[in-house]
């Protein structure tokens, strides 16, 4: 794993519609800053997040995958948020059963209102990210362009 | 308990309690048992066989033969049976049109696990209390039974017959089982070493989808791996991951459904140890959501199908294996 430092991650952000979709919003006009790589996805509510939707980003040439969904029960759904913990808990479980590095894949809970908190996670995640290098044990070559 | 089951099968159809009966068959050699569908009582006379070479789950087949007109009766080892039960549980079978009748099992093994024991070119094997002798082309040979079982009988969980309409010989009762040991292994060892490990095991597959197509609990009518758009639905070539993107799916779509009837693993061709991701996930729903088998109660909620507020964060794995 050789780590450059002019390498820069792709990282595929899955955002709730109702918070962190809107707090991703909020810490644009709040003028605060997180790096351009970070690729959002709008999704209706964190549980909408299908394991494939991760795996297929990881397939696609992804090297972190993040999903972001309002707090535990805050859900615009209710329950949807709970639902997404316990999934997404078994399938990162499994992953690092896999031994895939854990550090890349991470469930944050942002609300609409932490736009600060918003800048604050994705700036961690991608240094994270850059500093475990590109994505090897999940690639599919099929997908390298 | 051969004749115990044709006579039971005989009855069945004769006094027209079943107007089938789906159980097993002999291939051409004495180890290859194959499902079977019987009508004919003469046929039946002939053809169906038990004992130790029986491993086939015959639940799945039930999905399709529900839908026919009239009941089927089937028979079912303990392993079997939990996947029935988890069948009806999904609506998948109609449980109003089976007659289930429970098998005592003592364990089944293959031409695969006889020939890990040391055993080659069987002609016919029967059980001696612990021991198994066996016929073979070379003389007769003995060997221990508990060596010569299928992985997942030699710690079998439960040899409890779950929801059967009858019961031939004795019921059994859970265990405390060993299968998780190898989980627990592998969880102590590093990422790398684990990757290791499932590169080595993983790489070996050829996308035949046979522990996709004998799994009862992978039993959707549309399955995600025959969509051609997906890009996914055959084999790439010299790739790495393309396995194991199929091997998550497969295990994660079976999670908190699967009754560790072990098929997946026994139906392999190439020997990978596939139920090590199943018991993964039942390992970390026990701990996580308390315990949970699937099948063995058909009032109970799923643990993916249910919640907690109190539930812990998904980072809280990472503090179960080796970074």
């Amino acid at each position: 794993m050789q780590v450059t430092t002019d390498f820069k991650p792709t990282i595929v952000a899955f955002c709730c519609n109702w918070c962190s979709y809107a707090g991703a919003d909020l810490s644009g006009t709040n003028r605060l800053q997180y790096p351009a790589n970070v690729k959002i996805i709008r999704i209706p509510c964190s549980c909408r997040m299908n394991p494939t939707f991760l795996l297929r980003a990881f397939q696609r040439g992804a090297d972190g995958v993040i999903l972001c969904g309002c707090h535990p029960g805050d859900c615009h759904y209710t329950t949807g948020n709970y639902y997404a913990r316990r999934r997404m808990t078994q399938l990162f479980s499994l992953l690092d059963f896999l031994g895939i590095e854990r550090e890349r894949t991470r469930v944050e809970w942002v609300s609409a209102a932490e736009g600060a908190k918003f800048a604050q996670v994705m700036n961690d995640f991608v240094a994270t990210v850059t500093r475990l290098g590109r994505n090897r044990r999940l690639e599919d070559l099929r997908c390298r362009k | 308990m051969q004749e115990m089951i044709r006579n039971k099968a005989l009855e069945l159809l004769k006094t027209g309690k079943a107007d089938r009966v789906l159980a097993w068959r002999r291939g051409a050699f004495c180890y290859d048992v194959t499902p079977a569908l019987f009508t004919d009582p003469e046929q039946l006379q002939k053809e169906l066989v038990f004992d130790l070479f029986c491993a086939p789950n015959l639940s799945k087949s039930l999905i399709a033969e529900s839908k026919k007109p009239g009941k089927t009766a089937v028979f079912l080892k303990s392993c079997d049976s939990y996947s029935l039960a988890q069948l009806c549980k999904e609506h998948r079978v109609d449980r109003e049109k089976v007659y289930a009748v429970g098998v005592e099992c003592h364990g089944t093994c293959d031409g695969e696990s006889l020939r890990a024991a040391g055993i080659t070119a069987p002609l016919r094997a029967r059980a001696e209390g612990e021991t198994l002798v066996v016929d073979t082309l070379y003389g007769e040979k003995t060997v221990s039974k508990q060596d010569a079982l299928l992985e997942r009988c030699r710690c079998c969980k439960s040899s409890r017959l779950v929801d059967c309409d009858e019961i031939l010989g004795r019921q059994g009762e859970e265990h405390d089982s060993t299968r998780f040991d190898e989980v627990r292994r592998l969880q102590a060892m590093t990422a790398r070493e684990r990757y290791d490990f499932w590169q080595t095991e993983l790489s070996r597959c050829i996308r035949c989808n046979a522990c996709r197509n004998v799994c009862p609990a992978c039993s959707c009518e549309k399955c995600v791996f025959d969509n051609p758009a997906s890009g996914v639905e055959n084999k790439g070539a010299a790739n790495s991951f393309e396995e194991q993107l199929f091997h998550i799916i497969r295990a994660f779509h079976v999670a908190g459904r699967c009754t560790d009837c072990g098929e997946c693993s026994r139906v392999c061709p190439q020997h990978i140890p596939l139920h090590l991701l199943n018991r993964k996930l039942i390992l970390d729903a026990n701990d996580l959501y308390g315990d949970y088998q699937a099948g063995a109660d058909p009032d109970s909620r799923p643990p993916m199908m249910a919640f907690s507020p109190d539930d812990p964060e998904p980072d809280v794995i990472y503090g179960r294996t080796q970074p």
